[in-house]
């Protein structure tokens, strides 16, 4: 089984076993859409393990001195750029929710770009070391700190392999309604959750995209049919630091 | 059957009088004031009539509004449920009013709604630490998730608070299908 498809448990092999004939039946019907058309979940539906949000960036589009993928998170979640208000905070301490990596293969001198952020693990080393519970993987795989109870100890930000988290030092003003942050407790990416749950793409995805470089892709990972898991599927893709077997939601092509 | 007489229509309209007038008084039977009796709590921008109410009743929500928005921040932050009928933002856009330079109170004026009673009673609630404490996106972008008839208005917002991404999204997602 791949490490991104659905984790298979008893009662839903079960399920699945006795629903096969119905699925059969509606699958011959003519005219009948085999796949349905993404439709955002209701909002008073709570969230399913029936899906599992992923990204895959793929290293050899991505272009070299573009940022439009770090620019456009901080202009939708409000850190960062223009919009920093954290003025006292010296420059490795400000919030980071994506920043672009350069590598260089010392033999060969080639270089290659890409944007890392939380990965977004299935065993998240944060959710494991946090004493409050703040630190959580929502059911459908999206890592979140609740700010509510995080007491910014900071535990979250030493266990995390890939530096993606950073705390907040200061007073904020003007944060945005959709993504509220503030001093005292630490934050990351949140895939955008509140795009997604609206049935919507994060911002850095959108952002490749309209800058014509299309290096990210945004899907449901349990999904066959979905653009990222045919990609994954067709060309594989790498987690960074496989190593720490966390099965990352976030997989990189070329590297 | 006969018309109600002279006396008893009197007294009815007297009845319904008495049943309008306040029923608090604002000193108990000492004289000493009664708490609450003195707070001129900020009018919501937008105001609530018979047909037109706050998201439950007003004597509801004065005794437990922070009930509703805990229950739906929990449920938002871990399942991702989006309804906007107990959201805080839904509560900022309706609550929050404009000073006489036409811009919105900030919560650190003892003006703005939350903070007109929250000053008062000693309560220090740091929900706007991190939240929003002036409208940033209308309402009606959510209209066809919430359903309750003030969340459709179509009132300014805090533009320049606004990410163009966000409210691009939002903008073309947000409309009734």
């Amino acid at each position: 089984m791949k490490d991104t498809s659905k984790p298979a448990d008893p009662s839903r092999r079960d399920f699945m076993s006795k629903a096969g004939a119905t699925a059969g039946m509606a699958a011959v019907a003519p005219g009948v859409l085999l796949t349905s058309p993404a439709v955002a979940r209701p909002a008073d539906e709570k969230v399913t393990s029936d899906k599992r949000w992923g990204i895959l960036i793929d290293t050899a589009k991505c272009a070299s001195g573009c940022t439009a993928c770090v620019s456009a998170c901080e202009t939708e979640n409000g850190w960062g750029g223009e919009s920093n208000t954290e003025k006292q905070s010296s420059d490795e301490q400000r919030a980071q929710w994506i920043r672009k990596v350069q590598l260089k293969e010392k033999a060969t001198g080639h270089v290659t770009t890409l944007p890392l952020m939380c990965q977004h693990c299935e065993t998240p080393p944060c959710a494991d070391v946090c004493p409050t519970g703040a630190s959580f993987r929502r059911a459908d795989g999206i890592v979140l700190v609740d700010k509510h109870i995080c007491i910014g100890c900071r535990y979250c930000m030493m266990a995390c392999p890939y530096k993606a988290r950073s705390f907040i030092h200061e007073d904020l003003k003007d944060q945005k309604p959709w993504a509220p942050r503030g001093k005292g407790t630490v934050e990351s990416c949140t895939l955008c959750v509140h795009r997604v749950d609206e049935g919507g793409t994060p911002a850095c995805v959108e952002a490749c995209s309209s800058e014509g470089h299309y290096a990210m892709v945004f899907g449901d990972l349990y999904d066959d049919n979905s653009e990222i898991s045919r990609q994954l599927e067709q060309h594989g893709g790498k987690q960074i630091r496989a190593d720490l077997g966390l099965n990352t939601g976030v997989r990189y092509r070329g590297i | 059957m006969s018309q109600p007489s002279l006396l008893n229509r009197v007294l009815g309209i007297l009845s319904v009088l008495l049943l309008l007038m306040p029923a608090a008084s604002t000193a108990d039977e000492e004289g000493h004031p009664l708490p609450f009796s003195d707070l001129v709590l900020t009018e919501p921008a937008r105001h609530f009539s018979a047909t037109q109410e706050c998201v439950e009743p007003e004597d509801e929500m004065r005794r437990n509004h922070m009930n509703y928005i805990l229950h739906q921040r929990d449920e938002t932050v871990h399942d991702g449920i989006r309804t906007r009928q107990y959201a805080l933002e839904e509560c900022i856009n309706c609550h929050a009013s404009k000073g006489e330079d036409g811009e919105y109170i900030r919560v650190e004026d003892p003006r703005h709604f939350c903070a007109s009673c929250h000053s008062y009673a000693s309560v220090s609630i740091d929900c706007f630490q991190c939240h929003a404490d002036v409208p940033v996106r209308p309402s009606s972008l959510q209209q066809s998730r919430s359903g309750h008839p003030h969340h459709l208005a179509r009132e300014n917002f805090a533009g320049d608070l606004a990410g163009k991404t966000a409210l691009g999204l939002l903008a073309t997602e947000g409309k009734p299908q």
